[in-house]
């Protein structure tokens, strides 16, 4: 698509307990570059530093050195609450255990964003609806999570990831809690927000299958990119998995 | 900040676990209900103790025949003889001696009760003996006709001054009642007297103290000339009577004055003496003996509200702890730590606040019953349930912070990943 860069990391390292014996270097001088429009996963092994660069990339933690510019904003040595502005307008994430607010139904879940971002109430009911439209939850969009089933739940946080149209979606296993048809049916979800809303994509995973789906592989072991390559995505045009 | 989602959250989450809501409430609805209950009924009390002491005349002076003090443990000696009490005569001599310094001197009997009958009509009375000064002293407004007058007293005349209430059951508010003839029946038979004046009957905490009866049953006052009440009773002589100054004279000066002038008359009594009351000092023992029972109760509120405030703060650091990942995903979703400061403590006020006003109206409920033994009137004072319900807030506030501070604080990184 457009040659507009997203995410542009420059020797990004990251250490733990900073100062003591025990200092840990997880992320070691990862340089990275994701341009708009980009459907790109991350693979690595429990320990590789993928969550950790998650992390970073998601503006919930700051890199110990480094430059980090989200969308042509330098979020690297942000207050937490720029951090906070960052994540709530130009990230939308979802979760592997979706991480939606127990107590409110889907329509409020979806909403949540652009309360944080100041929308006006009759503003984030229409778009939060049209959300849940999109990903096939309109039905269902006043009841609770505990209502709901795993593959619904996602769909709903997906809706969610898109309410305040963020600049990317930050997926971390987003299929890791469910069965294979149901991550079927929200991979394609994703695969339709890639495509149709040609939203810049982000996505963590183990899972050398689903990595394959996407245009551009880049795998990290012991906090360094061992491989970034181009991916033809061999995905095979599925009829949409049956919602529920 | 999103104060009407904090609400709206804050009571859809007390709302999916009401048991535990009304637990972390209990200690705030004890503070606050107890506070409102003892004030309410402090006012009713006090409102009506002094009005009735004011009714009463609260400058009256009460003279009343009492055994001495020096007896020492030989218990009261059962029959007091007519000597040793105040006859007529002594007091018309002292109402002479200070004709100048008396406004009104009252001396009442009690006649027993009885009832007024008129075919299938009737009413409940209770006779009281009284003399001319009875109208002031016990502030008797007549409706209709006079009082009692120093003639009937004199003449024992068969003269009867009633309450507008018996008039209404009697006569039906038809005729005029001057000038009948009523006929009283009591346990020792039935005597007529002849109808002088009507007087407006109110209700007050003492006269009504322990009555159940319907309005109609109720028993009024039918006061007669006290030396006809007295032909029936024990002794001719009385045992106690009411006296009051002139307004220019000070009351209290006047009180030294009839005790010295009564200490004169039992100097040489070896059994009795006369002990002299003033009805202020009445009212200041019964105000001063409330505000201790305020204080105390009011102690006991305070450590109830503030074991019930910890009981909050308990109760939201579990809630932190449980909803840990929820403000991780919050955190994410971009909220500031600051907005999530806020939702616990909306949280924590809206549970103090619903717990003060289940305590306002527990506490009401509870003083209207006690007001209703007492037989006084129920006045709901609304400041102290605006400072009420304004002090939960405070609790709210000030135990929900530190859990707040704490949620407020939480790493998204780790709250995400909490288990």
């Amino acid at each position: 698509m457009s040659g507009k860069v997203i995410i542009d990391m420059q020797h990004i390292v990251k250490n733990f307990y900073i100062g003591t014996p025990n200092e840990l270097h997880i992320i070691k001088d990862i340089s990275l570059t994701v341009n708009e429009g980009d459907f790109v996963s991350i693979v690595g092994a429990s320990g590789s530093g993928k969550s950790t660069l998650m992390n970073m990339i998601g503006v919930l933690d700051r890199p110990t050195s480094g430059e980090y510019v989200l969308d042509g904003i330098p979020v690297a040595q942000m207050s937490d609450n720029e951090m906070s502005d960052v994540r709530n307008r130009k990230i939308g994430f979802v979760f592997q255990t979706y991480n939606l607010i127990p107590r409110s139904s889907a329509l409020k879940n979806v909403e949540l964003p652009m309360l944080y971002a100041g929308v006006d109430r009759k503003m984030r009911t229409r778009r939060a609806k049209e959300l849940l439209d999109l990903v096939g939850m309109k039905e269902r969009m006043h009841h609770k999570p505990n209502e709901l089933s795993g593959g619904q739940k996602q769909r709903v946080a997906i809706a969610r990831a898109l309410a305040n149209d963020p600049a990317m979606i930050l997926a971390d296993e987003p299929t890791g809690a469910l069965d294979s048809s149901t991550g079927r049916m929200v991979m394609d979800l994703l695969h339709k927000v890639h495509k149709e809303g040609g939203k810049t994509i982000v996505l963590i995973t183990h899972n050398n299958d689903l990595a394959s789906e996407t245009e551009r592989i880049i795998t990290i072991k012991d906090g360094m990119i061992i491989s970034d390559v181009s991916n033809n995505p061999k995905q095979e045009e599925k009829v949409e998995a049956s919602c529920s | 900040m999103f104060l009407k989602e904090n609400i709206l959250l804050a009571i859809a989450g007390l709302k999916s676990n009401k048991v535990r809501a009304l637990l972390t409430m209990l200690g705030i609805i004890i503070g606050i209900g107890s506070v409102i209950a003892i004030v309410t009924i402090g006012n009713a009390v006090t409102s009506s103790v002094s009005d009735t002491f004011s009714s009463m005349g609260a400058n009256n002076i009460m003279v009343n025949v009492a055994e001495r003090d020096d007896q020492d443990g030989r218990g009261p000696s059962g029959k007091i003889d007519d000597d040793d009490l105040i006859s007529l005569e002594q007091l018309e001599r002292f109402q002479e001696r200070y004709a100048d310094q008396i406004g009104a001197l009252s001396v009442t009997c009690g006649g027993g009760s009885g009832k007024v009958k008129d075919g299938r009509l009737y009413a409940n009375v209770s006779i009281e003996g009284a003399n001319e000064g009875t109208k002031e002293i016990s502030n008797i407004k007549m409706l209709k006709g006079r009082f009692l007058k120093a003639k009937d007293v004199n003449a024992m005349r068969k003269a009867a001054v009633v309450s507008d209430k018996l008039v209404h059951n009697i006569f039906k508010d038809k005729t005029d009642p001057l000038g009948k003839e009523i006929n009283i029946y009591k346990d020792d038979g039935v005597d007529s007297y002849t109808i002088v004046g009507v007087y407006k009957y109110e209700q007050n905490a003492f006269q009504g103290g322990g009555q159940t009866a319907s309005d109609k049953d109720i028993s009024t006052t039918l006061y007669i000339p006290v030396t006809v009440a007295q032909q029936t009773a024990e002794n001719k002589n009385f045992q106690y009577f009411m006296v009051k100054s002139k307004p220019t004279v000070d009351t209290a000066v006047f009180a030294d004055t009839v005790q010295k002038y009564f200490d004169g008359l039992y100097a040489n009594n070896e059994k009795y003496t006369c002990q002299i009351q003033n009805m202020e000092s009445y009212l200041e023992q019964a105000t001063s003996t409330l505000n201790t029972i305020s204080v105390a109760v009011a102690a006991i509120a305070a450590i109830a509200l503030l074991v019930g405030g910890i009981g909050v703060m308990n109760i939201m650091l579990v809630s932190v702890t449980e909803r840990t990942r929820e403000i991780g995903t919050r955190k994410a979703l971009g909220a500031r730590s600051i907005y999530i400061k806020m939702q616990f403590i909306v949280e924590s006020i809206i549970i103090c606040v619903i717990g003060g006003i289940i305590g306002v109206l527990l506490g009401i409920g509870l003083a209207s019953i006690g007001v209703n033994l007492l037989h006084a009137t129920l006045k709901i004072s609304i400041p102290v349930i605006i400072i009420s319900v304004g002090f939960s807030m405070c609790i709210g506030i000030f135990f929900g912070y530190y859990p707040a501070s704490k949620a407020a604080k939480l790493d998204p990184i780790e709250a995400l990943r909490y288990e």
